[in-house]
């Protein structure tokens, strides 16, 4: 298969008055492929998407989209279409005007404008709904429709900013899984930005995980998730517990680490192999924290310890219990299955931890 | 009980608008009727009729000045909306923060002196002997002073100049509501800035176009001052007419049927610019 890629930027780079908000940020979206941007609110996704329409000019580097230079093609002449956080659906017309709008600028006649709209109205679900007002549409149908009006000029990439954070929590599950459904309907390249991992991690072929106007990392959810490329990608992706302290041994990969409150911790140095007497971040997932009412084996359990319940959050299948550790101080929080072993758990009992060295994540700490 | 009080205190609150209607509007305005329905025949002698009203329809100085006026209303105010928007605009959509408030604040200030005082200004630009002839003298355009006053030219740069805040309050007010990403989506789909214009912009800024026309059209038909000082003795106003009547003449008959004439034609074309533009007078003014 030959590698095509849709959109490709080469060290993009925006600055505004003595800040950096795009700092040499290059990546490729392959064609017909779902690629997120997750980053903090103000990590400068979205004037990386705004470039990427054509509002916002690039300081320096190059953007290309099926191999031509956009620098100097207005966000009118682009092949490219945005879905606008508040979708941006034009009050003043109808939703057959508002989906044609695109077309009747390109100047394609009157009788072909209205199959075209049909025919998309179709391929997203809502036949028939041409003569009606935008104020007469749910939430969930003015994203079909806003996503409608893109897709019926046929672009080669679809931009999305964040168009899920103004619906409710159901509807916005619902709509994760129609948009995944819509982008192979149509085969078209979506690059979507958002802050809310969940989303990425469901829609997305692949992820970049933006912070402070870089790009801290660039693969697939599963990637992210299990092999972050550093601390902030560990923090952000998903939950974990995270660990600070002084390196003190390093076997292989394996690296002790003693935190501030005492505890000796055994984590998998991810990246950079950090140097003894270094500091260092672990991080572990909840789900990786097996409980125990009885205690493990220290000796070959180096992670195990002895925690006290300090709540349990229930929510069904998601249930979490957090944990103090008597010692040092340091809460935990971990997974509660809910297999029936732990149902009477309640606050100020003792339960035994422990996970596998290998299932934690260890980086040498910034600026040390 | 409680509805009884306050029902008292909504005729109460009600009371001075109701007051002012129809003390200082309503009555005037039927007194103006009957007194626009008079003939005089004789010295005290008056008979019912429409005599005063065929007088204007009889005599092409009354009539010609009437549509005169109307024209020259229409004109003003699609010059004064021509020139407002693009600053309405500006203000509302191109500027943030201070920059906006100084520049609203620039419109405002040649309001804090009276219109007398401004129309003179107007005088001492525009006349034989002022800086503007000067000046084109000066760099060599004109070869002797030439007179600017006294036409409709100059009625209508004092008219535009009077009312031109109260196009751009209403525009920039529309126009602020405006979602900018509306304007950015449809560059996005393809749209020129020509198309955005026509299909988003002014259909959204639709009320604010209307209801700052209508007050426009109504200032400009009804203003006294200004067409009487820069105008001239050449430029007849249709409300310097019904001043001569009143005034001079002392025929306040047909003064009172210049007077209803008027209202009629404004009414009219106010109608008739809300059924054109497909807009209801509670929607543009309401806001």
């Amino acid at each position: 298969m030959p590698f095509t890629a849709d959109l490709v930027c080469r060290d993009l780079t925006k600055e505004f008055k003595g800040f950096r908000a795009v700092d040499h940020v290059s990546f490729d979206v392959p064609q017909g492929s779902f690629f997120s941007i997750l980053g903090p609110s103000g990590c400068g996704k979205t004037t990386l998407l705004r470039m990427i329409a054509g509002f916002q000019f690039p300081t320096s580097g190059d953007l290309l989209i099926k191999g031509k230079s956009m620098i100097d093609v207005g966000p009118n002449k682009r092949p490219v279409s945005m879905v606008f956080q508040h979708l941006a659906l034009f009050p003043m017309m109808d939703i057959g005007k508002n989906i044609g709008f695109g077309l009747r600028q390109r100047g394609v006649p009157a009788a072909e404008i209205k199959q075209r709209v049909g025919r998309v109205l179709e391929r997203v679900g809502l036949p028939g709904i041409e003569n009606r007002q935008v104020s007469q549409l749910s939430g969930g149908q003015k994203q079909r429709v806003a996503i409608a009006r893109c897709m019926v000029l046929e672009p080669d990439v679809l931009l999305l900013d964040e168009p899920l954070g103004a619906l409710d929590l159901k509807l916005r599950e619902h709509m994760k899984i129609e948009l995944k459904a819509l982008q192979a309907e149509f085969n078209t390249t979506f690059v979507y930005i958002t802050h809310d991992q969940s989303e990425a991690l469901v829609m997305s072929d692949n992820i970049a995980v933006m912070n402070k106007g870089k790009f801290d990392q660039i693969g697939t959810a599963k990637e992210l998730y299990y092999e972050p490329a550093n601390a902030f990608v560990a923090g952000f992706v998903g939950d974990a517990n995270r660990f600070e302290g002084k390196v003190t041994a390093i076997n292989d990969r394996l690296v002790t680490i003693v935190t501030d409150g005492g505890i000796t911790r055994q984590a998998q140095a991810a990246a950079e192999l950090p140097i003894v007497g270094q500091r260092a971040l672990a991080f572990v997932r909840p789900e990786a924290i097996q409980l125990s009412k009885t205690a493990y084996d220290s000796a070959t359990h180096p992670n195990a310890s002895a925690q006290i319940v300090d709540s349990v959050l229930f929510n069904g299948a998601n249930s979490v219990v957090l944990l103090r550790d008597p010692q040092s101080g340091e809460t935990l929080h971990a997974g509660l299955p809910q297999t029936g072993d732990f149902l009477g758990l309640g606050k100020g009992e003792t339960i035994h931890t422990n996970w596998h060295a290998t299932q934690a994540r260890c980086f040498v700490a910034e600026g040390h | 009980m409680v509805t009884d009080r306050s029902k008292l205190g909504f005729y109460l609150l009600i009371s001075p608008l109701l007051l002012w209607l129809v003390t200082l509007i309503i009555l005037p305005h039927i007194g103006l009727f009957a007194v626009s329905m008079s003939e005089k025949v004789g010295v005290r002698e008056y008979e019912t009729g429409f005599g005063n009203y065929a007088v204007f329809f009889n005599e092409p100085l009354y009539w010609r000045t009437f549509a005169r006026t109307a024209l020259m209303s229409i004109s003003t105010t699609v010059l004064t909306l021509l020139l407002g928007f693009p600053i309405a605009y500006y203000i509302a959509k191109l500027t943030r923060g201070r920059t906006k408030t100084t520049l609203f604040l620039m419109c405002l200030i040649p309001f804090w002196v009276s219109e007398l005082v401004r129309t003179f200004g107007w005088m001492i630009l525009l006349r034989e002997t002022g800086i503007l002839s000067n000046f084109l003298q000066y760099i060599g355009i004109l070869a002797e002073p030439v007179e600017f006053l006294y036409n409709d030219a100059a009625i209508m740069v004092g008219l535009v100049y009077t009312s031109i805040l109260f196009m751009i309050v209403p525009l920039v007010t529309t126009l602020d509501s405006l979602d900018d990403s509306l304007i950015e989506a449809g560059y996005d789909l393809g749209g020129s800035g020509f198309s955005i214009l026509r299909e988003i912009v002014i259909p959204h800024a639709m009320p604010g176009i209307v209801s700052g026309c209508i007050v426009v059209f109504m200032l400009s038909l009804g203003n006294y001052l200004t067409p009487i000082l820069l105008g001239g003795k050449d430029s007849l106003w249709f409300t310097g007419l019904i001043y001569t009547q009143f005034i001079t003449r002392f025929n306040w008959e047909l003064g009172s049927a210049f007077g209803f004439l008027l209202l009629g034609l404004s009414s009219a074309v106010v109608f008739l610019g809300l059924k054109l533009s497909r807009q209801s007078l509670s929607n543009t003014m309401g806001r």
